[in-house]
């Protein structure tokens, strides 16, 4: 475990040696404070429009978290699609590409240390990344009254879901030693995990069903919602644990223990 | 020490290395040569657990590379054909990094990266980006990590490489001192190297052990170039020719 800690420590520094790191912190609060102002622009407008209307009922209906955090979330997540590629496809390519893998697997280390010190550097990189974002949450706490377990909910998922992608990009970089090849393959993955469930609607049923359950954005989605359900937190659990796994044996193809 | 018995590598088709065997005992440099392409790259990377062999079986101190892997990488200390940096690293950050993940306790850290910058002439560049150094001070620090917890077995592909005449004098003077209490692997094309620093002499070629023995037997009527390209052309029908013109 001590070894894990050393590895992702120096995951996390590489990272923000890079300039990698800071590319994609800015993109990600620039689109993310483009999405929040649009976004609060158009509950203005709503409230406005509904406030002209004179009924209240119907303006108690607008809800900021529905209006607002939910869609919030949901474009950010479509945006981790592309930078959680950029973000791991170091992880393992570059190892390879710079010959200090040879350092790696000929130290006193146990590829899972390798591989969970990996996924901890990313882990952690995520949590810098997403712990930006919270800004927009906390204006809307400061200047309204959203509920905040719905957001606490929502973030959750959304790191979850950070998580998971970011294990499918460890292990698209461990096959590797191209980064562009671990971050297109990574990238093309998260697609199609992210549209798997598109023929559900007319497929059958019991298809439908496991459609439904491959696809990401369908746990995600429920989470968003502030619905926390075991059987989300164990689909995100299992891909994290498969792709870990995956990746583990991956890396221990190159050599025997 | 090192005991390498009937060793194979397959890629494939080709096969790299064709069942070698050699010794090294403690104290001894063992002097690894043989033309590009040889296999001794191959052969460093089983050793040191990189990668599996086909077949056949390496023991460092008594345990297999096999199935005792972690005891054997605890032992090992590697320099690969290009040193294994991190370029966006310090010195002092790289060289503590690699001390750490080859188990040297926090107490001692210090001290071990004190004395490895010390002997291999990194006392100026400590707070330098490696990315930014010269390839003789890289080849260094590449030396220095292979050094930096005190293995009991050196392996160093080509050490001397890129250095000026003044640093291959100060790391050969480092490898022979180094060598009194444990044992040092040195794959390298400068001959006259072999002839100072080592005292057995394993010549590799196509795959095939072609000489294993002591320097001084060896070199005791002829130099050892003469003995190199004798060998490596005994099976390749290139130089021969000209070998014995030579001889």
């Amino acid at each position: 475990m001590k070894n894990a800690l050393t590895i992702a420590g120096k995951e996390l520094r590489s990272a923000f040696v890079s300039p990698i790191a800071y590319v994609v912190l800015t993109g990600f609060m620039l689109l993310g404070g483009w999405f929040f102002f649009n976004l609060l622009n158009r509950f203005n407008f709503l409230v406005q429009i509904y406030m002209s209307f004179r009924n209240p009922e119907v303006q108690m209906r607008l809800n900021l978290n529905e209006l607002v955090v939910a869609p919030l979330l949901g474009n950010l997540s479509v945006v981790l699609i592309i930078l959680v590629p950029v973000i791991t496809m170091r992880s393992f390519a570059e190892e390879k590409r710079a010959g200090t893998y040879e350092l790696l697997l000929t130290s006193p280390l146990s590829i899972a240390e390798i591989v969970i010190g990996k996924f901890l550097g990313v882990v952690a990189f995520l949590i810098i990344m997403l712990s930006l974002t919270a800004v927009y949450p906390a204006i809307l706490l400061i200047y309204g009254n959203p509920e905040p377990g719905i957001i606490a909910a929502g973030y959750l998922g959304l790191f979850l879901l950070a998580v998971a992608f970011a294990t499918v990009g460890l292990l698209t970089s461990s096959f590797t030693d191209n980064q562009i090849v671990a971050a297109v393959s990574c990238l093309i993955v998260l697609l199609l995990l992210y549209v798997i469930s598109w023929p559900a609607e007319t497929a059958g049923p019991t298809l439908a069903a496991v459609l439904r359950y491959l696809s990401l954005t369908e746990h995600f989605s429920e989470m968003v919602k502030g619905v926390i359900e075991t059987k989300d937190l164990i689909y995100f659990g299992s891909v994290i644990t498969l792709a870990l796994y995956l990746t583990h044996r991956s890396v221990e193809s190159v050599r025997w223990r | 020490m090192i005991e390498v018995r009937n060793l194979t590598k397959r890629y494939g088709e080709l096969t790299a290395v064709s069942n070698i065997s050699f010794t090294a005992e403690k104290g001894q440099i063992l002097g690894f040569l043989g033309p590009n392409g040889a296999g001794k790259t191959t052969t460093m990377r089983i050793i040191t657990g990189f990668m599996p062999a086909t077949s056949g079986t390496v023991k460092i101190a008594g345990y297999d590379i096999f199935e005792d892997s972690y005891e054997c990488r605890r032992r090992i200390g590697y320099l690969p054909e290009s040193p294994p940096l991190y370029n966006d690293m310090t010195v002092l950050a790289y060289l503590r990094f690699v001390g750490r993940i080859r188990g040297i306790p926090k107490a001692e850290l210090n001290d071990a990266v004190d004395r490895v910058l010390r002997s291999c002439g990194l006392e100026d560049v400590p707070h330098r980006v490696i990315g930014h150094l010269s390839k003789g001070y890289r080849q260094r620090v590449g030396l220095a990590q292979a050094m930096i917890h005190s293995p009991s077995v050196l392996v160093l592909d080509e050490p001397t490489i890129g250095l000026d005449p003044r640093q291959i004098i100060d790391i050969r003077t480092l490898i022979k001192e180094l060598a009194a209490d444990r044992t040092v692997i040195l794959s390298t094309h400068i001959l006259p190297e072999v002839s100072q620093l080592c005292d057995k002499v394993v010549i590799i070629n196509q795959g095939r052990i072609v000489v294993e023995d002591m320097l001084e037997n060896l070199t005791r009527d002829t130099t050892l170039e003469q003995v190199f390209l004798r060998y490596i052309s005994q099976d390749t029908a290139v130089p021969s020719g000209a070998t014995e013109g030579t001889a």
